[in-house]
This record gives C-alpha cells, sequence and structure tokens, in this order.
C-alpha cells in the first residue's frame, strides 16, 4: 500500500519548548501507530504516528475529503483500522470485544458532531441519562443537573428535541458528551455551519466544559475560526491514492 | 432508563402507526379470546350441565333440540309427550330417576319449568332461603334471577307465554315466591322453579283440553283464551294464602287441600332427597291420567346396563324420541366448532395484518432514527442493545393490544350474555382462562416476528458512514 496521507504539526500559540516538556512529562491519551485504513472503493488511508497529551487541545485540519471524519472515528472506536494501533487514555481501542470498546467509548470518549443528534424521542435529561445508562454507568440526576446547570440548560431539562432553539440543542449535545467525564472530547465540524458569533459561544463552550471535565478536546475542521482558539493543530495532508 | 423505557418512548413519538398496530392486534386477540372462552365455556357448560343425565325422553323431533329445550334450556321443545307413556317408562326397572319436566311461560325470559322435587336431586340443589313449593302457583327461583330482578320471599310473579320475554303475561296467575336457590348451578340459577299442576293449570288441564292449543313455545298463541276446567278444583287462592313468611305459612294440608289427581300432595314435596326416587314414580303414579302431557322427562338409569338398551326401547317401542345429552352434546360442539374454526381463520387473518402494520411501521420508522440509533452507538449502545430496543418496541406494541383485545374479548362477551335471554346464557365473561396468557403469547410472539427484520437493521446500523452521511 502506497503511503498517501501525512501529518503535519504545527505550532501556532505555544512556545516550542514548552510544548516539548508538556510532551516529555504528560501521559498520552491519544497514540496512533502504524494505522492504515482502506475505503470499500479501494481507497486507502496511511495515517503518521500521533500521540497527544492529556490536556492538550487539538485541532485536525484538512480540506474536505482529506480523511479529518475518518481519522476522528477510527479515534473514537467507531471505525476499525486495517492496521495500526489506536491508544486512548492508556487503553488500546480495538483489542477490546466488541461490547467492551462500546462501554469504553461510552466511558471515555465524548463525541459532537455539526448537528446535534438528540434522540428525538427522549427529553433532554433523558438523552443526558441513557448516555450513562449505555456507558455501564448509573444513572446520575446529580451528575446531569450540574452539567445542564453550567450549560444554562436546566430549565430545559424536560423539554424534548423539537421545542429547543439550535443553539439550545448544541449546547445540549455538549452536555450529553460531557456528562460521563471523558477522557477526550471529539468533535467533528462543531462551527460549520454557525456564524462568528455562535462559533466563538460554541469553541468557548467545548474548551470549558473539555477544561472542567478534565478532558483533551480533539476538533477536527476546515474552520479557519477556530485555530484562533486553539493552539495545537495537526494538518491532514496527502491525498486519497 | 432501560431498553423497555426507550422503546416506550420511541412508540408514543409514533402514535398513528403505533395506535394501529394496537389495535389491529387488539380486534385479532378479541376475537381470539371470545372464541376460546365461548368454546371453552360452551364445552364445559355442555358437559357439566348435563352431567348425571342419561336420557331425555321427549317427542320426535330433532334430538338436539330436545337436549338443548330440556336440559339446557336454550331452544323451544320438540312437543309434548303423554304422561301415560312416560309412567310407563319411569316404572321401568333400568330407571333410578326420572325428572318430569313441563315448559311453556317464561318470566322476563327465565324459564318457569313445572317439575317436581326430583330436580333438586338431579342437579343436587338446594336452598338458600324459604321453601319449596307446596302448593300450585308457589315457586322457587334460581339465584341468578332473584339477583337480576331483586326478588325476595313473598314477591309475586307473573309469567308469561312462550320460553323469551314478550309474550302475552298471565295476569290472572301469579306464583308467589317461596323459595331461592343457592348459587349452584349456572343453568338452574336461572330458572323458576314451580309443581307440574301450575303449569298444567297456567294453561288449561289437559286432561280437559285439546292439546294442540298449549304447544307451550312451538305454535303457541299469545292470545289463547286458556281453558278454566280443572282450575276450578284449584281454587284456593293462593295470593292470599301465600304472602307471608314461612314460619307463618299455614300447613299445606289445611291450606292447600288436594286437588284430588291433579297435583301431588304438597307434603309429598318436603320429604327427603333419598326417597325422591319412590318419590317421582308416586307422583307420576298420582297424576295418573293418561291424557295430561308433560315436555320431557330427564333419566338417570339404574346401572350401565340401560346405556344400550333403554334408548332403543324407548325409539323402537313408543311413539317418543330418547336422547343422549352426551352424544348430542358432542355432537352440537362438533357443529359449533366449524364455525368457530371460520372465526379463527378471520382472527389469524387480522393478526397477520397487525404483524405487517408493526413490520412497515418500525421499518420505516427506522429511516427516520438511523441518526438515533447511531448516536446511541456513540454513546455506548451496543449493537446488541439497539437490537433488543427495535424488538421491545414490536413485543410493547403487539403486548399492549393484546392485552386491550383481551379485556375487549371480554368486554364484547358480556355485552354477548347479557343480550341473551335470562337462562340461555351459558357464558361468563368475567371468567379468566390460562390459556389467554397464551393469547398474550402469542401476540407478544408475532410482535417479536414483525420487529424481527427491523431490529437487524437496527443491528447492522453503520455508525461511521450514517454520521458522516454517506
Amino acid at each position: 500500500m502506497r503511503v498517501t496521507s501525512i501529518w503535519t504539526e504545527y505550532l501556532k500559540l505555544a512556545e516550542p519548548n514548552s510544548l516539548a516538556m508538556q510532551d516529555n512529562n504528560t501521559e498520552k491519551v491519544i497514540s496512533l501507530n502504524g494505522v492504515t485504513y482502506r475505503y470499500r472503493g479501494g481507497e486507502s488511508l496511511h495515517f503518521a504516528d500521533l500521540e497527544i497529551p492529556v490536556g492538550r487541545h487539538t485541532l485536525i485540519l484538512g480540506d474536505s475529503g482529506s480523511g479529518k471524519t475518518t481519522l476522528l472515528h477510527i479515534l473514537s472506536g467507531l471505525l476499525k483500522p486495517d492496521t495500526g494501533n489506536v491508544t486512548i487514555d492508556g487503553q488500546l481501542l480495538y483489542d477490546l470485544a466488541p461490547r467492551q470498546l462500546d462501554e469504553f467509548r461510552g466511558r471515555r470518549i465524548g463525541l459532537i458532531f455539526q448537528e446535534a443528534h438528540l434522540v428525538k424521542s427522549l427529553t433532554v435529561k433523558e438523552n443526558l441519562q441513557i448516555a450513562q445508562g449505555f456507558a455501564g454507568a448509573k444513572v446520575d440526576n446529580s451528575r446531569i443537573h450540574e452539567v445542564l446547570t453550567l450549560l444554562n440548560l436546566d430549565h430545559k431539562a424536560n423539554s424534548y428535541p423539537n421545542k429547543l432553539s439550535r443553539g439550545q440543542m448544541q449546547r445540549a449535545a455538549i452536555a450529553r458528551a460531557v456528562v460521563n467525564r471523558p477522557a477526550i472530547l471529539v468533535a467533528d465540524e462543531p462551527t460549520a455551519s454557525l456564524d462568528d458569533r455562535n462559533t466563538a459561544s460554541v469553541l468557548e463552550l467545548l474548551l470549558n466544559q473539555a477544561e472542567t471535565s478534565g478532558a483533551t478536546l480533539i476538533i477536527a475542521t476546515h474552520d479557519k475560526r477556530v485555530k484562533t482558539r486553539i493552539a495545537h493543530a495537526y494538518e491532514l495532508g496527502g491525498h486519497l491514492s | 432508563m432501560n431498553l423497555l423505557q426507550i422503546a416506550w418512548k420511541n412508540i408514543r413519538q409514533n402514535q398513528a402507526t403505533s395506535i394501529l398496530g394496537v389495535l389491529l392486534t387488539a380486534f385479532g386477540t378479541g376475537i381470539l379470546c371470545v372464541l376460546l372462552l365461548t368454546s371453552h365455556q360452551l364445552e364445559e357448560q355442555l358437559d357439566n350441565n348435563s352431567r348425571g343425565i342419561d336420557l331425555v325422553v321427549g317427542a320426535k323431533g330433532s334430538p338436539i333440540q330436545l337436549i338443548l329445550s330440556s336440559v339446557y334450556h336454550m331452544d323451544n321443545p320438540t312437543g309434548n309427550i303423554s304422561l301415560a307413556e312416560a309412567n310407563k317408562l319411569t316404572a321401568n326397572p333400568m330407571v333410578k330417576l326420572a325428572v318430569p319436566l313441563s315448559l311453556g311461560d317464561n318470566y322476563r325470559g327465565h324459564r318457569i319449568v313445572g317439575t317436581d322435587s326430583s330436580f333438586l336431586q338431579l342437579y343436587g340443589l338446594e336452598l338458600a332461603e324459604g321453601r319449596l313449593w307446596q302448593g300450585d302457583f308457589e315457586a322457587v327461583v334460581g339465584a341468578e334471577v332473584v339477583r337480576r330482578h331483586g326478588l325476595r320471599i313473598g314477591d309475586k310473579i307473573y309469567g308469561a307465554h312462550g320460553l323469551s320475554s314478550g309474550g302475552h303475561t298471565h295476569d290472572e296467575h301469579p306464583y308467589t315466591v317461596t323459595g331461592i336457590l343457592g348459587t349452584k348451578h349456572p343453568i338452574a340459577d336461572r330458572l323458576i322453579l314451580t309443581n307440574l299442576a301450575s303449569v298444567w293449570r297456567m294453561h288449561g288441564d289437559h286432561a280437559d283440553t285439546d292439546a294442540e292449543a298449549h304447544d307451550h313455545g312451538h305454535h303457541h298463541d299469545a292470545d289463547d283464551q286458556h281453558d278454566v276446567v280443572g282450575v276450578e278444583e284449584h281454587e284456593h287462592h293462593h295470593g292470599e294464602t301465600h304472602e307471608h313468611t314461612t314460619t307463618d305459612h299455614p300447613t299445606p294440608t289445611t291450606d292447600h287441600p288436594t286437588p284430588t289427581t291433579d297435583h301431588r300432595s304438597p307434603n309429598t314435596d318436603h320429604r327427603s332427597p333419598t326417597t325422591d326416587h319412590q318419590l317421582v314414580k308416586s307422583i307420576m303414579g298420582d297424576i295418573g291420567s293418561g291424557e295430561r302431557e308433560i315436555t320431557s322427562l330427564l333419566i338417570q338409569y339404574r346401572n350401565p346396563a340401560a346405556i344400550g338398551m333403554f334408548p332403543r326401547l324407548v325409539n323402537q317401542n313408543t311413539a317418543l324420541q330418547a336422547a343422549s345429552p352426551a352424544i348430542e352434546s358432542a355432537r352440537l360442539f362438533s357443529l359449533l366448532g366449524i364455525g368457530i374454526d371460520s372465526l379463527q381463520v378471520l382472527a389469524y387473518v387480522i393478526m397477520l395484518m397487525a404483524a405487517l402494520s408493526i413490520f412497515i411501521s418500525l421499518y420505516n420508522a427506522l429511516k427516520n432514527r438511523k441518526y438515533d440509533l447511531a448516536i446511541m452507538r456513540t454513546l455506548g449502545a451496543s449493537q446488541g442493545k439497539l437490537f433488543g430496543i427495535v424488538i421491545a418496541e414490536g413485543i410493547l406494541l403487539t403486548f399492549v393490544g393484546a392485552v386491550f383485545g383481551i379485556i375487549i374479548g371480554h368486554i364484547a362477551l358480556y355485552a354477548i350474555s347479557s343480550s341473551t335471554t335470562g337462562n340461555a346464557t351459558l357464558l361468563n365473561a368475567m371468567t379468566l382462562l390460562p390459556q389467554e396468557a397464551w393469547l398474550v403469547a402469542i401476540g407478544v410472539g408475532i410482535g417479536f416476528v414483525a420487529a424481527a427484520l427491523p431490529a437487524i437493521k437496527a443491528y447492522r446500523t453503520p455508525i461511521s458512514q450514517t454520521l458522516s452521511g454517506n
């Protein structure tokens, strides 16, 4: 298989020295080694090895079709790579049995999408309850209350998604992603369809919640506005073969 | 939230299609429930109610009709038979007990049955209150009659012509309620029992009248002018003498001068059941006259040898008809079975439609729910849990439908049993059968099958593809 994709790491805001120290002294929350993925049509991607320390919020940049979403899905345990290892929070992801992987994902990985994708038949609170339940945790209503309060959604706890504004839905989706205090918070194009003001607001929320929950934030985006807020970024280059 | 709660929430989200599935399941289960209860209870009743009766002897005609009219009190009799001929049969050594029945009138749909105390012995009935009739136009009423019409000891009831309500009322001869039967027997509970003479007198004594004018329900003319000949000898004003309780009732011998041979002495009705065998024969002997008629004779054999011989004796050597309740009940049930089978097919077709409706509803809903399912996977739900959620939806829909259907079935049966005439009711809507649990199980099974394919589709939801919008 021909290598067609590489990582380009660049540092925008942080000083190189401090980053190096952080890298040396901090436990890795994400690690990719020799990961390749072949699409059904035969095209394949080879991802450069990657290590992200705990707490280093990181952007994954790239044009449409460069494989950002594929990489996020591989990192989230949703898409098994053809070769290579993925380690999240010290756990070799694809060594887990399918059910263990599902539970691990539920507990340690929070996912946020461009659309909120709340379960329509459930209230905001119930959306958070199933997030706890599917992750194998006991439903903790005080934690749900805490998260919803932080996101100023407590008064909408018993509302169904169709009764929420777009902003409220996005906040509810963030609440659902952080309710289990994940190790990594993965967001796929969270600002793609937002104006500048809402983009800033969503980024603020994501960063705050990642900090509050102790999660490392990984955002895949081609939105240049996001680059101003996140120090580290990896650009996904190359082309599909 | 567990899977059932999530499934229930999804069902509520799609109310219109869910209600259709529930209703179709309910109708199918409802029909099956009615059929189950009806066939089970009919079979049981046909069996139980004819227990102890080995043979019914009546006028020539349909044997099923004879059984229905004399044992189940559901149909019109085949006609009348000569009391003299009946007496000859009663005297046969193969006969242990012979209970005469004389039908023709009703009280609000409840049949008034002219008989003697051997009727109580045959069915193992006991008085819950009051006493047995001691004279003409005194009656013992069944518990269900009392319940429905609030009758009490001493009340007067007016019989009407025919075997179902609506006939000409016998205003001139009210019956006085002297006793109430304890709840014991589904048929007897709905009857009003009196002595034979009362029925004869009500319709004019057959010893002196033309039998064709008293066809007891077949072509009985409601405007008949009753022949009062023979009644005169019984004029002892029951209405006046029986409007008080048992304790202050004058002794029958003083208050009811024995009307020669027209009916037995009231004293005989007070004999213990153990002597009723002799009693029956003596009653028949007392009645005596060969001109009198009764409707039928319920016979209990003295020994099993009579099973093969006695019916043949009756059918070949007399102008009467002998019908075996066991044989005719089985024949009747097999005839009913054809109708039940047809309705069962209809019910299964409706259940199949319910299954299709649920399948289509769940399958179509998957298109709208594909993101929901994919998101659940990202939240940690396993493939098995998604399968379980969709299966639970199918099962919940049919479970609710099946339970609802069973309730509908019982309500329908109640309506059916309430709309039928009082003493023709053999169905009890309040009875719960263990087999009804099977109906729910069948419903749940149908729900599982209907949801299986959508559930497999949910199980195979490609999360990455779905979330990528590919």
